[in-house]
C-alpha cells in the first residue's frame, strides 16, 4: 500500500498544489504582518480575479499566463484602493470593525458575482493542459509546474521588494512599529494600502495561475480561501517564509489524507490541523510568541 | 436600560400584529424575520456586550436544527421535548468550543477564524454523516398537530417564535441590568483591565457563549419545526453565521432591540432587492453586505445608535466652539 509508485506522484502533487496555497497564503499573511488584520475578503478576491483571468482568455482570447502580467498590476491597484477608500476610514483604526469590513466585502464581491454570471462552474481549454514531463517514476502536469516554478518568483521577487526598495523598508517600519513610523515621516495609510494591494496582487497571480487546470464559480475562492487561512495560521501570523513551507505541508498532506480517508474527509484533515494550532500554538511554527 | 416598560411594550405590539395581519406572505415574512431576528440575539449576547465577534454562529444554529430533527425522525421523539434537547446541545457546543477556544486565550481574529473554522468541519462531517442523512438531509415527517409542534395557522408558529424572541429579549434585560452583564461590558470594553480588577473573564466569556448558544440553537429548532427539513448548507452554512452577526452589528450591537431592528431592516431590504430583481439569488447578500460595511462606516453602533451618532455630528462644532 505504501509502495514509492503511489506516494511519490502524491507527494509530488501535493507540493505543486501546496505552491498555490502558498502564494495565496503569502498575500493573507503580508497584509496580516502588516495590518493585523485577517482579510476575509481574500478568498473573494480570489474569485475575482479567476473570474477575471477566465474573461480575459475568453472574451481577448489571453492565455493565462500572459494575463497575468495585466491582472497582477490590475488588482494591485484594486487591492490599493479598497484599503485606502473603504477599509481605511470604514473602519476608523478599530480591528473589529476591519474584520466587519472585510466580512462586508466578501458578501458583497462573492454575490455580486453570483448574481451576475449565476452558479454556473466555467473552464478553459488550454492545449498545454493535460501536457506532462516523464520523471520516470512519474508524469509531471506541465500547468502545476509552471505553478510551482512561478510561486518561487514571486516569493524571491516579493522578497527582494521588501528587502531593497524604500517602499518595502516602509512596510517592515510600519509592520514593527506603526507610530515610530509614522514619526519618521512614512504616510502609514499610503504603505497599509501598498501592503493590501501586493496581497490582492497575489491573489491575481494565483488565480492565473490555476486557471489552466481548475474551474471558476461565484464560490471557488472559499476553498483555497480556508486552506490559506489554515497555512497562514500554522506558519505563523504575518511570516512570510511560514506562509511557503505551511503551504507545501498542508499541500501534502491534503493529498495524502485524500489518499488515505477521501476526498470530502481530506478537507477535514486540514481543519483539524487548523484548530489544533490555534488552540495549541496561535503563535504558529514560525511565528514568535505574541 | 434601567425600565422593562419599552420590553413589554414591544413584545405586546408584535404579539398584536396577527390579529389585524391576515396575510400568509406577511406572517411568513415576519416568522422568518423573527427567527433571523432570534438567532442574532444570540450572537448579540457574545459578540454586542462581551465584545467577542463569532464567525461561526452556525454551529449553535446547525446543531440545534440537526439534534431536533435526528430525535424525531431517528428516535421517535415528541417535538417539544426535541426541540429542548436541541437548546441544551446549543449550550454543549458552546462549553466546548468557548472553552477550547478562550482557554487558550483567543481574541479578536483568533476567535472569529476557529469558529468559523468549527462551522466549517461540522458542516463537512454533516455532509458525509450516516445519521444526519449525509448529502439528502433529514426531513421531519409532516404531522399537523399542537402535539407535534407543527400548526395549520401561521399565526401560531408567529406566536411561538415571538414567544421565543420575547424571551431573550427578556434574558438580554435581565443580563444587562445583572452584575454578569457588568462584567461582560467590562471583558467587552478592556479586557486586561477587567481581569485586573478580579473578572474572572474565561468565565464570563463561557457564561455568554453557553447563553448566546442556547438562543441561537432555539432559532436552528424552530428552523426543523418550520420547514421541516434540514440539510448540510442549510444547518451549518455561511448564510447563517453571517446573518446572525448582521443583525445585531446592523440595528446596534449591545443593545436589548439590536437585533431585532436589524433583523427588519435586513430582511425587508432583502426582499425588497430580490422583488426588483425577480428573485436572482445574490442581490439581496449584496445589499446586506454593503448596508453592513455602510453601517460600520458611518454609524457603528447600528440604526438604534444613529440618533446618537448624528446628535454628536450636529453638537461637536458647537462644543468645539465653547472651548476655542
Amino acid at each position: 500500500m505504501l509502495s514509492p509508485v503511489i506516494l511519490i506522484p502524491v507527494l509530488l502533487n501535493g507540493l505543486m498544489t501546496g505552491a498555490v496555497y502558498a502564494l495565496i497564503a503569502l498575500g493573507l499573511t503580508l497584509i496580516y504582518g502588516v495590518l493585523h488584520i485577517i482579510n476575509f475578503a481574500h478568498g473573494a478576491l480570489l474569485t475575482a480575479a479567476m473570474f477575471a483571468a477566465y474573461f480575459s482568455f475568453k472574451i481577448l482570447g489571453l492565455d493565462p499566463y500572459l494575463s497575468l502580467f495585466i491582472l497582477a498590476p490590475i488588482f494591485f491597484a484594486l487591492g490599493y484602493g479598497i484599503q485606502r477608500f473603504v477599509i481605511g476610514p470604514a473602519s476608523h483604526g478599530e480591528d473589529r470593525n476591519m474584520l466587519l469590513v472585510t466580512l462586508g466585502l466578501a458578501v458583497v464581491i462573492e454575490n455580486a458575482l453570483l448574481f451576475n454570471f449565476r452558479g454556473d462552474t466555467r473552464t478553459i481549454d488550454v492545449p498545454y493542459a493535460f501536457e506532462t514531463i516523464n520523471l520516470g517514476v512519474t508524469f509531471l502536469a506541465v500547468p502545476r509546474l509552471v505553478g510551482f516554478v512561478a510561486v518561487f518568483v514571486v516569493a524571491v521577487i516579493l522578497w527582494l521588494i521588501m528587502t531593497w526598495t524604500d517602499v518595502g523598508r516602509a512596510i517592515r517600519a510600519v509592520a514593527k512599529e506603526k507610530l515610530g513610523a509614522q514619526l519618521q515621516g512614512i504616510d502609514v495609510g499610503h504603505i497599509y494600502a501598498v501592503t493590501f494591494g501586493l496581497g490582492t496582487a497575489c491573489v491575481a497571480i494565483a488565480a492565473c495561475l490555476l486557471i489552466p487546470t481548475y474551474y471558476v464559480n461565484p464560490g471557488a475562492g472559499n476553498a483555497f480561501v480556508l486552506v490559506a487561512f489554515t497555512i497562514v495560521v500554522l506558519g505563523g501570523m504575518g511570516s512570510v517564509p511560514g506562509a511557503l513551507v505551511g503551504g507545501l505541508t498542508i499541500g501534502v498532506v491534503e493529498s495524502m489524507s485524500s489518499l488515505f480517508l477521501g476526498d470530502s474527509l481530506g478537507q477535514v484533515g486540514i481543519f483539524l490541523i487548523f484548530i489544533a494550532v490555534l488552540l495549541v500554538r496561535p503563535q504558529g511554527l514560525f511565528g514568535a510568541k505574541a | 436600560m434601567k425600565s422593562f416598560v419599552p420590553v413589554a411594550l414591544v413584545i405586546a405590539l408584535l404579539a398584536a400584529v396577527p390579529l389585524f395581519v391576515q396575510s400568509n406572505v406577511v406572517l411568513n415574512f415576519l416568522v422568518v424575520t423573527l427567527m433571523i431576528a432570534l438567532a442574532g440575539q444570540g450572537w448579540n449576547i457574545l459578540g454586542g456586550y462581551g465584545g467577542q465577534y463569532s464567525f461561526g454562529h452556525a454551529i449553535f444554529f446547525g446543531t440545534g436544527a440537526y439534534v431536533t430533527a435526528i430525535l424525531q425522525v431517528k428516535y421517535g421523539m415528541n417535538a417539544w421535548p426535541a426541540f429542548g434537547f436541541g437548546m441544551a446541545a446549543g449550550a454543549i457546543v458552546g462549553t466546548v468550543v468557548g472553552w477550547l477556544a478562550f482557554r487558550a486565550g483567543l481574541r479578536g481574529s483568533y476567535f472569529a477564524l476557529v469558529t468559523l473554522a468549527f462551522a466549517e468541519v461540522l458542516r463537512i462531517f454533516a455532509s458525509v454523516a450516516p445519521i444526519t442523512g449525509a448529502g439528502v438531509g433529514t426531513l421531519v415527517n409532516l404531522d399537523m398537530r399542537f402535539s407535534a409542534m407543527q400548526f395549520q395557522s401561521r399565526a401560531v408558529f408567529y406566536w411561538l417564535i415571538l414567544s421565543l424572541v420575547a424571551a431573550a429579549l427578556i434574558v438580554t434585560w435581565l443580563i444587562e441590568r445583572s452584575r454578569f452583564g457588568a462584567w461582560l461590558i467590562a471583558v467587552r470594553e478592556n479586557e486586561d483591565a477587567a481581569r485586573a480588577l478580579g473578572v474572572n473573564a474565561l468565565t464570563v466569556k463561557l457564561g455568554a457563549m453557553v447563553i448566546s448558544g442556547v438562543i441561537t440553537a432555539a432559532a436552528g429548532c424552530f428552523y426543523v419545526q418550520y420547514f421541516l427539513f434540514v440539510d448540510s448548507n442549510i444547518a451549518y452554512g455561511t448564510w447563517i453565521s453571517v446573518e446572525a452577526l448582521l443583525t445585531p452589528i446592523i440595528g446596534g450591537a449591545g443593545t436589548i432591540f439590536g437585533p431585532l431592528v436589524g433583523a427588519l431592516v435586513v430582511r425587508a431590504l432583502g426582499e425588497g432587492a430580490l422583488m426588483i430583481t425577480g428573485h436572482a439569488p445574490g442581490l439581496d447578500l449584496v445589499v446586506f453586505g454593503m448596508v453592513l460595511i455602510a453601517v460600520v462606516w458611518f454609524s457603528p453602533s447600528g440604526i438604534i445608535g444613529l440618533r446618537k451618532t448624528l446628535l454628536a455630528k450636529f453638537k461637536r462644532p458647537a462644543a468645539e466652539v465653547r472651548r476655542g
